[in-house]
């Protein structure tokens, strides 16, 4: 986690340096605007990764939640009732997740494959174009600024997202909950040999995993002011990606949160670094992405390798 | 063969479905001198996801996966396209592409055999860098040829045939020949069952892991080539996406466990083609082709459940058969 934070300092300083403008507080602020979805999901993905388990429907749930905020904004439900049943719907699909991989032993990636597969389809049944939002609420949510010092500003959506991060750090580090979230990443097996709650654990997280993405959708319909069935496409990538960055270990039981959010960060600076490159082409934002994730995981790997 | 049983009667099924709304679904005609009909499209747009498949199911049976067979197939496609664009000529395209499939996947597995990296992870790398290492040969441009050569290998005819169903044909022969007559199948099951024992029994685990992979990506390169080929074109972006799902969808459907150990190359053809024949009826059938993706995760929840002895306990009051139980049991002492 040092070496993200070493990294994202390193990246910021080098880019204050080779270009004009970019040293400001409002580019850290802009990475927190651009990726606040993103960092909700993260979020929710680390809870599933710390417990050696891994989530591919997440970007499918972000993209449904977006669509249906966005259709059922179009049949005049009101904005809070659709909110309501955005999270709902995110709890249901993962808690129903959670609950085929815990009960049939079914491996976490298949299972979460399925979920993927279904939560794109229902977008796609719902509709194929991509449908506006038109809801002052939502419009309000979007185009609201809130001012702070020195010509520093934030949009809703990065509260929300700065309150889910110190939410689940509190629940993560500081509740019987999340130790047992270390714990059943550490091993399964010993957890349940002292009495922990391993069922109920492993089903949490992946509902804490679904009501992130839900929520992460909601905050991307506020950003994008619109539902798409195409919304997201490979932000499980991204996400795991972020996590990865950020020092969590993908066989479970050792991370931190802040990683998760320095990894964000640092995924979101190399698409400010490349558009203030200007003549470098957006591909090469996956090729470094790529590169970072090899780089990071033999970190890992010489780590975990002197630690034992 | 008992497991075979599943994958065949889901086929026949889906089959027999067609045969009902389709008039003339089963007619095979010759016009031209080639075979028409919509049994052969199905072969024949299901040929690179059936090589893909087989590829992936070698990989799966050491105990790994691999993630990055789609931007394999975009790769391959974007290099060869681009080589064919610059007039070399057909064979130098392709040898030149196919030695840089056989390249990464040789990455792929050093990462995972060499460097003991999560088999997910270390392909989740090529996957991701993959596509823009695609779109950087393609300059994120679409680029099409113009070469009847290069047709031919997605969608000309030889023999009557598809030249792609031949070439999956003659793969499918060679890896079952390897896997099968030789001690290559059990050496690669022995590795995905127990890597340590095998170890200790005295097998290279390490070269067999980074064959698979390379075999793998071989695959991926040669579907790479068909979908390029078929529609004379590449591109960075959309080529092979979403094809790793398919492929690994194909494998377990084929009855091959994903905790590796047993593979099954007739299943996962059976299981690739399930799924190609899904899309055909459902466009046959007049359900929106939006769906697609719905009956996908109806089919994969199936199979995976029928699959789980924990499922089959529970549902069937069946307790789960002893020989896989044992199995599972010894893998979590190694593990533990």
């Amino acid at each position: 986690m040092l070496v993200t934070a070493g990294l994202f300092a390193a990246m910021f300083v080098a880019g204050g340096v080779r270009y004009e403008g970019f040293a400001t507080g409002q580019i850290v602020l802009n990475v927190f605007i651009d990726n606040g979805f993103l960092l909700v999901v993260a979020v929710g993905l680390t809870f599933v990764i710390l417990t050696g388990g891994i989530d591919l429907s997440v970007g499918a749930v972000v993209a449904l939640s977006t669509m249906v905020s966005a259709s059922l904004l179009q049949a005049g439900w009101p904005w809070w009732a659709v909110i309501a049943l955005v999270l709902a719907m995110g709890v249901v699909l993962g808690g129903g997740m959670g609950a085929i991989i815990h009960f049939f032993g079914i491996q976490p990636f298949i299972v979460t494959l399925a979920g993927m597969f279904l939560a794109r389809g229902l977008c796609y049944t719902i509709g194929t174009d991509s449908i506006p939002i038109t809801d002052p609420a939502f419009t309000a949510f979007a185009q609201t600024r809130i001012d702070l010092f020195a010509d520093l500003w934030i949009s809703p959506s990065v509260l929300i997202a700065v309150a889910v991060v110190l939410v689940a750090a509190y629940v993560l580090h500081y509740t019987r909950f999340g130790r047992a979230v270390y714990a059943t990443g550490g091993s399964e097996q010993s957890a349940l040999l002292m009495g922990l709650p391993v069922a109920r654990t492993k089903i949490t997280v992946y509902t804490v995993s679904g009501l992130c993405s839900a929520l992460g959708g909601v905050l991307l319909a506020f950003y994008m002011l619109s539902g798409y069935g195409l919304h997201a496409v490979g932000m499980e990538l991204d996400a795991i990606a972020a996590v990865v960055i950020g020092g969590t270990l993908l066989t479970g039981g050792s991370g931190y949160l802040l990683g998760t959010v320095l990894g964000v960060l640092v995924l979101g600076l190399i698409q400010t670094v490349i558009s203030f490159e200007g003549t470098l082409s957006s591909w090469w934002t996956k090729i470094f992405i790529g590169a970072l994730l090899l780089v990071f995981i033999l970190l890992q790997r010489l780590m975990s390798r002197r630690g034992a | 063969m008992r497991r075979l049983l599943w994958p065949l009667l889901a086929l026949a099924a889906l089959l027999l479905l067609n045969v009902a709304f389709t008039d003339g679904f089963l007619s095979i005609q010759i016009k031209d001198g080639h075979l028409y009909g919509s049994l052969i499209d199905i072969l024949r747009f299901g040929a690179p996801l059936i090589l893909v498949s087989l590829g992936m199911t070698l990989v799966i049976a050491t105990g790994g996966i691999d993630l990055s067979v789609g931007s394999v197939v975009a790769i391959s496609g974007a290099l060869a396209c681009l080589q064919i664009s610059e007039d070399a000529s057909v064979f130098t395209a392709v040898a030149l592409a196919l030695g840089l499939c056989l390249a990464l996947g040789a990455w792929n597995g050093f990462l995972v055999a060499g460097i003991g990296i999560q088999p997910i992870i270390a392909t989740l790398i090529l996957m991701v860098a993959g596509r823009g290492l695609a779109q950087l040969i393609t300059d994120g441009q679409i680029i099409t040829v113009n070469s009847p050569a290069y047709k031919l290998i997605g969608g000309g005819y030889w023999l009557t045939l598809p030249f792609g169903i031949l070439v999956v044909a003659a793969i499918w022969a060679v890896t079952a020949f390897l896997t099968r007559r030789l001690a290559l199948g059990l050496v690669i099951e022995a590795v995905g069952g127990n890597p340590v024992a095998s170890r200790l029994a005295g097998i290279d685990a390490r070269r067999v892991t980074v064959m698979a992979y390379t075999a793998c990506a071989l695959c991926a390169g040669i579907a790479g080539l068909m979908i390029s080929s078929n529609v004379s074109s590449a591109d960075g972006n959309n080529a092979g996406l979403w094809i790793e799902l398919d492929a690994i969808l194909a494998v377990v459907i084929g009855g091959t466990s994903l905790t590796g150990g047993r593979f099954s190359l007739t299943g996962t053809v059976l299981g690739a083609l399930i799924i190609q024949t899904l899309t055909t009826t459902i466009y046959s059938i007049g359900v929106p082709p939006e769906t697609t993706l719905l009956f996908k995760a109806l089919v994969v929840t199936t199979v995976c459940l029928l699959q789980s002895p924990a499922f089959r306990a529970k549902v069937f009051h069946r307790r789960p058969r002893p020989a896989p139980k044992a199995a599972a049991e010894e893998k979590v002492k190694v593990t533990a």
